[in-house]
């Protein structure tokens, strides 16, 4: 375990989770059938990163999160998560990471919030000091003060999520598990969840890895994300890339001074909609809209014009439709 | 390491004491209810003693006594209900126990914590409310000395350590049942019975009295009560406190080991 820059914090080698679940045959007889949740998967994660792990529901995600946390053992391959072999050593572990369920909490139901911190405190063993650092950051930067001292059963979903969110960090975690951290949120909450989630990867150098059905949270969130599905990896890139990557088209908006009819011999784009003088041409990802700009302009009285960026939304659902071993 | 150990679960119980008393309209309910059957059970109990004066070796004086500890006590033991340990329960049905594994603290100990907690409330609240209105009323056989009261409190203690390692094993069932509500109920009907809540242990004759006596059960109501009414001193003193630990540290001895094998299971097959 060196502390050098390029050190991998998350290390997964080919790692798989087989479970085995019998199923009804008939009336008595059981046949064992195996389920690959996770499917030979391998990534690493260097210190201070800040993941998106997305994919559809029983991609293997949650799973994947299970065995990085030590409460799930590998079937096979080898993982390591700052040095530690989690299922090996999950106490030890414990200490060094954080982990928010969206769904779920750690928080005391019928207690102040601040009691459940100080339990945080006691179990975690956080140094005095450093304890009321952390605390008073997270009270400002999460907005916290004013529910303190109110029991948690009364907070709302959001207040509830931020006062998660805090006590996951309460010990300097050199790895936070984020699922679907957004989840149920107000637009503000989201914000602030987020804005926050930024200044804890950027000040503290905090590695997080992040699942979410929300997109928006990886897009304003993670340069890398990685894509699975069907237990195998089926994407693991920057962002951007994987706009390309889902065969995603741009859209060049323009605006013509007068009506006209669809805009022709534009190479690499076509038109596929016209509305009075706008128009609509779309193009690869990957291409530069420069020169697609200049022959309209060149042909065309160009008044205004727009980028828009495919909607990843719409490259992921692409990408998960793709199938097994798609992209990469 | 020990020390701060030591501190958490001191936070844990009292956090789960500050939590009870919290409840207090549920406080206030409890105290009513279990006066109002203390003087139903009470009256019972004269019209029995009436008739069978010193029945098990207790003078009415003594039967009253039982009668009010038991009371006090049904909380406190948690005689009728899974305590603290319901939310356990509910957390293994749901799947939140995964939240409470990824924590550096032992699940047993932290739950320990927290239902002493629970009962040092309910002891305040349930337990000596009741006991007082019971020894205003009737005429009880309450030792004078403050030792035996600190016996008594030992032997308490010793009930809940019992009671929790019981509640304890019928809430890890939960890893293996769909469902753990027939379970509880099974139990605490079970714990009603076998802990002299229903009648005194005593009472029941022959082979059958002295069996019911042997039995965990026993350490939740019998022995505390015994302590308290003076129907146990000296050797047999030591000897009631001596099988309540020992059951106390058989059970929690076999809580752990099923503990072992529930984080198994859900480690290897996922929750």
């Amino acid at each position: 375990m060196s502390g050098t820059a390029a050190e991998q914090l998350i290390e997964m080698d080919g790692v798989e989770k087989v479970f085995s679940v019998r199923r009804k045959e008939g009336r008595l007889r059981r046949v064992r059938h195996e389920v690959r949740a996770v499917d030979g998967i391998t990534f690493r994660v260097p210190r201070g990163e800040m993941v998106g792990y997305i994919g559809p529901n029983g991609a293997g995600k949650s799973t994947t999160i299970k065995m990085l946390t030590g409460i799930l053992v590998p079937s096979g391959g080898r993982l390591r998560v700052a040095g530690i072999d989690p299922a090996r050593e999950r106490t030890r572990l414990a200490r060094r990471i954080g982990v928010v369920f969206g769904q779920r909490t750690t928080l005391w139901w019928d207690l102040p919030l601040k009691d459940s911190y100080e339990l945080v405190r006691r179990m975690y063993r956080v140094p005095d000091a450093r304890y009321r650092d952390n605390l008073a950051r997270c009270v400002e930067l999460l907005d916290l003060a004013p529910l303190l001292d109110v029991p948690v059963r009364q907070l709302s979903l959001g207040q509830r999520m931020r006062g998660d969110i805090a006590a996951a960090l309460l010990h300097d975690p050199e790895v936070l598990y984020l699922d679907e951290p957004t989840i149920g949120l107000d637009v503000v909450s989201k914000a602030k969840v987020r804005e926050f989630l930024r200044e804890v990867n950027a000040e503290r150098g905090t590695t997080v890895l992040l699942t979410t059905h929300d997109l928006t949270d990886i897009e304003q969130l993670c340069r890398r994300v990685m894509v699975i599905d069907h237990g195998r990896l089926v994407y693991d890139g920057r962002l951007d890339g994987l706009r390309a990557a889902g065969e995603g088209e741009r859209t060049l908006v323009v605006d013509l001074a007068r009506e006209l009819p669809p805009i022709e011999g534009v190479p690499g784009a076509r038109t596929v909609k016209v509305a009075g003088p706008r128009q609509w041409l779309v193009f690869p990802a990957g291409q530069s809209a420069a020169p697609l700009v200049a022959a309209v302009a060149e042909r065309y009285p160009l008044v205004d014009l727009s980028v828009r960026e495919p909607d990843i939304e719409d490259v992921i659902a692409k990408l998960y439709a793709g199938g097994r071993g798609g992209v990469m | 390491m020990r020390g701060s150990a030591e501190v958490l679960y001191t936070a844990v119980a009292a956090g789960s004491f500050r939590r009870y008393a919290t409840y207090r309209t549920a406080t206030v309910a409890g105290v009513v209810t279990n006066t109002v059957f203390g003087f139903i059970v009470a009256y019972t109990y004269i019209a029995l003693w009436h008739e069978r004066p010193h029945l098990g070796g207790y003078d009415q004086a003594q039967a009253m006594t039982f009668v009010w500890t038991g009371q006090a006590l049904l909380a406190v033991s948690a005689l009728m209900s899974g305590g603290n340990l319901d939310e356990l329960q509910e957390r293994i049905r749901t799947g939140d126990i995964a939240v409470d594994l990824y924590r550096p603290a032992d699940l047993q100990l932290w739950w320990l914590a927290a239902d002493l907690g629970r009962a040092g409330l309910q002891l305040i609240g349930r337990g000596v409310v009741p006991m007082a209105v019971g020894a205003l009323v009737f005429p009880l056989a309450l030792p004078g000395e403050a030792l035996t009261w600190c016996v008594f409190l030992l032997s308490v203690l010793l009930a809940v350590v019992v009671s929790f390692a019981l509640r304890y094993l019928v809430a890890l069932a939960s890893f293996w049942l769909l469902d753990g509500a027939g379970l509880s109920l099974i139990s605490g009907l079970a714990c009603m019975f076998f802990s002299g809540m229903v009648l005194p242990l005593r009472v029941f004759p022959g082979d059958f009295g002295h069996f019911v006596q042997l039995l965990p059960w026993a350490s939740m109501l019998q022995v505390p009560a015994d302590v308290l009414l003076g129907a146990r001193t000296g050797g047999a003193l030591l000897r009631g406190l001596a099988f309540q630990a020992g059951w106390a540290v058989a059970l929690l001895a076999l809580g752990r080991l099923v503990q072992r094998a529930a984080t198994r299971k859900v480690v290897v097959q996922g929750g």
